[in-house]
C-alpha cells in the first residue's frame, strides 16, 4: 500500500550457470502485489510447485521459510524495488527435476483473483500468483 | 433425469447457515480474531456462506480440546471405536441426497459423481476401517522359551490433517477413517476452496463422537495450516496437496521429528494395447470410456488419466471415436444428474488450466477437442467451466508432464511394449496408471513395471476402500485406502518379557 502501483514488468537476473538468457519475469501487477507483501511479511522467495491440486502454482514465502538443496535450481531474481530505492530481491526456485522437463520456457509470474492455498502468502488477499509460459525459443 | 433444487431455494434438501465457525470440542467456536471469508460456489461464481478464518490461536484451541479428549478416546477398545465408526457411515448414508447436494455446491462437481460415488465411498469406508480395526492383532514372539515379545498397537495421540479441495468430502474421509479408527484424537483443516461441506457433514455426526475427537479449523494456509503443520503438540501430520507445500510439510515435520504422509498427485498414464480394439464388442465400448474418464470430476483428480498412450495401429481409430465420445459429454448445470461435467472448483483453477492449454498450443500439440471457456448462460454464466480438451504431442510437452487438473487430456502414441513402459515412466510422478489388454499377462506385466502405487487394469478410477492407493516417487510418502494406513497412525509398544527367575551373570 505504501508504495506506487507498478507499471513495469520486472525481469531476473540470469542465474543458471553457462546461461544467457533470463528465465522469469514478474508481470507489473505481480510486481505491485509483492512489493505490498514485502511491506507485510519482510523479504520474499519464490518456490515453484508441481503435482495435484495447487501444483504448478509459484508458492510464494519468507525468505527462507522454505529450505531450498542442491536439488534445486535458482531461474533468478526479481528486484521489485521502486526505482532509486534499495533493492529488494526475491529468488525463484524450482526442483532440479520439475526443470528438466521446464528448461525450454520462460515464466512469467502473474496475479489473478482466487481462493489460494498451499502456504503461500498471497492467498488472504483473494488473489493467487499464477504462472504464464512462453517458449524460450520465442523469447527474443 | 432430476434437477435438485439450488441450496437455500424452496425444495431445496440444503439449506446452509450464513456463517460456519470452527469446530472446536463438540461445539461451534468463533474465530479468536473474529475475522471470516467467504465460500464462492464454483457452480455460479457468487458467494454462499461465511466461513471462519482461523489463525494459529484457533489451532491452539482445537489443540487444547484435542490433547484433552485424546486419552481417553484413546484407550477405548476397538469395539466402541468400530461402532462409532459405523454409526456415522449410517448417518451420511441416511443423508446421502441431502450431502451430495451441499458437495456440488462448494467444489462444482456434477451430482452424479457425489451421488454414487464420493458419498457411498466415504459412508464405505468408515465402515471398512470399523472392520479393519477390530481385526487388527498385535504380534508376539517366544524368542527363546523364558523370552517373549509382545507388540502392541497404540494410537499415536493428536494428529493433524490437511485436505484437498477437489474431493472435499471423501478426502477427509480418507484421513479421519483410519486416523479414529486406530484412536487418535485430531485436528483437521480443509482447504479454503471448499470449506462448507465438511462443516455439514460435522453437523451431522459431531454428537456421535466424544467432544474433541475431532475439530475442524477453516482458514487459510498460511494462517491455520501452517501453525497446525508446524506445532509441536502434533504427533503425525497428513497432507493431500502439491510438491512446494509437501516438502514445507515435510520440513515443519523433520523440526519436529514426528512422521508426515503426503500425497502430492500424479500425471497418470492410461495405456491402450492394440488388442483392446480386435473386437467392436462390450470390453472395446468399456475401454472407450476409460480413456473418456479424464473429464471425470473435471479432472480434478490426482489420479486424472490425463496422459493416454494409444499403440500406433489403432492410434487413428481409436482416438476418433473416443474423441466423438467425449464430445457427447453433457457440460451443463452440476445439480441436474444428467451432467456429466461440472465446474472447475475455483477461479484460479479454471485460470491455471487456460495457461496450461495456451502452453499446450505454443509447444505444438494439435488440439483435437475443446480448448475453450464455456459460458452456460443465465444463472450459471459466472461459474468456471471449461470444455473437455483433448490435444496430441508428445511426451516431453509440459501438458504432458504436469498434472493440469483440469479436463485436459494429451494423447500420443507408442510402438511396443518397452516403448509404452519407457514413456509411462517418463515423468517426475507416480500414483496412478492405466492398463487396457485383452492379453492378461501383457497387462500384469505392464502393471508391474510402471512406477506407480496404483495402476488399473482393464478398468479406472475405481477407489473401493481396501484398495491401497499411494505414489511413488515424487508423488509423495504413505497408503490410504486400506489397512496399512492405521499403521500411520498407530505406534508400535514392544514388551520385552523375562519368564526367568536367573540373573544374567554379567555383573
Amino acid at each position: 500500500m505504501s508504495e506506487p502501483a507498478s507499471t513495469a514488468t520486472v525481469v531476473g537476473t540470469i542465474t543458471v550457470p553457462g546461461e544467457q538468457l533470463p528465465r522469469v519475469e514478474l508481470s507489473a501487477t505481480a510486481v505491485s502485489t509483492l512489493r505490498e507483501l514485502w511491506d507485510e511479511f519482510g523479504p520474499l522467495m519464490f518456490h515453484q510447485s508441481g503435482g495435484c491440486c495447487d501444483g504448478s502454482s509459484p508458492m510464494c514465502f519468507p525468505a527462507g521459510e522454505f529450505i531450498t538443496s542442491d536439488r534445486d535450481v535458482l531461474l533468478g531474481r526479481l528486484d521489485i524495488a521502486p526505482a532509486g530505492a534499495e533493492s529488494r530481491l526475491i529468488e525463484f526456485w524450482i526442483s532440479a527435476e520439475q526443470f528438466e522437463y521446464w528448461s525450454h520456457t520462460f515464466l512469467t509470474v502473474d496475479v489473478v483473483p482466487g481462493r489460494g492455498s498451499g502456504f503461500s502468502v498471497e492467498a488472504p488477499r483473494g488473489v493467487r500468483f499464477l504462472i504464464r509460459s512462453r517458449l524460450m525459443d520465442s523469447f527474443a | 433425469m432430476t434437477v435438485y433444487s439450488k441450496p437455500g431455494t424452496p425444495g431445496s434438501l440444503v439449506t446452509f447457515k450464513p456463517r460456519y465457525e470452527n469446530w472446536i470440542n463438540g461445539g461451534w467456536v468463533k474465530p479468536v480474531k473474529g475475522q471470516y471469508f467467504e465460500d464462492i460456489s464454483p457452480v455460479d461464481g457468487k458467494p454462499f456462506a461465511e466461513v471462519a478464518r482461523g489463525t494459529a490461536e484457533d489451532i491452539e484451541l482445537a489443540l487444547d480440546a484435542a490433547h484433552r479428549a485424546a486419552p481417553a478416546w484413546g484407550k477405548t477398545t476397538a469395539t466402541e471405536r468400530a461402532a462409532v465408526l459405523n454409526r456415522i457411515a449410517d448417518v451420511i448414508d441416511a443423508n446421502l441426497e441431502m450431502l451430495a447436494v451441499a458437495e456440488t455446491w462448494d467444489n462444482g462437481k456434477p451430482i452424479r459423481e457425489p451421488l454414487n460415488a464420493d458419498l457411498p465411498l466415504a459412508s464405505d469406508h468408515f465402515r471398512y476401517f470399523a472392520a479393519a480395526i477390530r481385526s487388527q492383532d498385535g504380534d508376539h514372539a517366544e524368542l527363546d522359551n523364558d523370552t517373549v515379545s509382545y507388540q502392541f498397537h497404540e494410537p499415536l495421540g493428536v494428529v493433524g490433517q490437511i485436505i484437498p479441495w477437489n474431493f472435499p468430502i471423501l478426502m477427509a474421509v480418507w484421513k479421519l477413517a483410519p486416523a479414529l479408527a486406530a484412536g487418535n484424537a485430531i485436528v483437521m483443516k480443509p482447504a479454503e476452496q471448499t470449506p462448507v461441506s465438511i462443516m455439514v457433514l460435522i453437523e451431522l455426526i459431531g454428537d456421535i463422537l466424544p467432544p474433541g475427537v475431532l475439530n475442524i479449523v477453516n482458514g487459510f494456509g498460511l494462517e491455520a495450516g501452517k501453525p497446525l503443520a508446524s506445532s509441536p503438540r502434533i504427533r503425525k501430520i497428513a497432507f493431500t496437496g502439491e510438491t512446494t507445500t509437501g516438502r514445507l510439510i515435510l520440513q515443519y515435520a523433520s523440526a519436529n521429528i514426528i512422521p508426515a504422509t503426503v500425497e502430492l498427485g500424479g500425471k497418470s498414464a492410461n495405456i491402450f494395447f492394440s488388442d483392446v480394439a480386435q473386437e467392436q464388442d462390450s470390453f472395446y465400448d468399456k475401454a472407450q470410456e476409460g480413456f473418456v474418464l479424464f473429464a471425470f470430476n473435471q479432472g480434478e483428480v490426482c489420479t486424472a488419466p490425463s496422459r493416454a498412450l494409444l499403440q500406433k495401429p489403432i492410434y487413428e481409430s481409436f482416438l476418433a471415436t473416443a474423441v466423438e465420445r467425449t464430445r457427447k459429454a453433457i457440460q451443463g448445470n452440476p445439480l441436474d444428474t444428467d451432467t456429466q461435467v461440472g465446474a472447475q472448483a475455483s477461479n484460479d483453477q479454471l485460470e491455471k488450466i487456460l495457461s496450461y492449454i495456451d502452453i499446450g498450443k505454443q509447444e505444438g500439440a494439435r488440439l483435437a477437442l475443446g480448448g475453450e471457456r464455456v459460458d452456460l448462460g443465465g444463472d450459471l454464466s459466472g461459474g468456471y467451466y471449461v470444455e473437455p480438451t483433448i490435444f496430441e504431442g508428445n511426451n516431453k510437452m509440459r501438458i504432458f508432464q504436469e498434472e493440469i487438473f483440469g479436463p485436459v487430456l494429451a494423447v500420443t502414441s507408442f510402438t511396443d511394449y518397452e516403448d509404452a513402459i519407457s514413456i509411462a515412466n517418463d515423468n517426475l510422478y507416480g500414483l496412478g496408471a492405466g492398463v487396457w489388454s485383452r492379453n492378461g499377462n501383457v497387462a500384469y506385466r505392464a502393471g508391474r513395471d510402471i512406477h506407480a502405487g496404483r495402476v488399473w487394469i482393464n478398468n479406472y478410477h475405481h477407489y473401493p476402500a481396501g484398495a491401497a492407493f499411494g505414489g511413488y516417487k515424487s508423488s509423495g510418502i504413505g497408503r490410504e485406502n486400506n489397512k496399512l494406513a492405521l499403521g500411520h497412525y498407530q505406534q508400535t509398544k514392544n514388551l520385552l518379557v523375562s519368564y526367568s527367575e536367573k540373573p544374567l551373570g554379567f555383573f
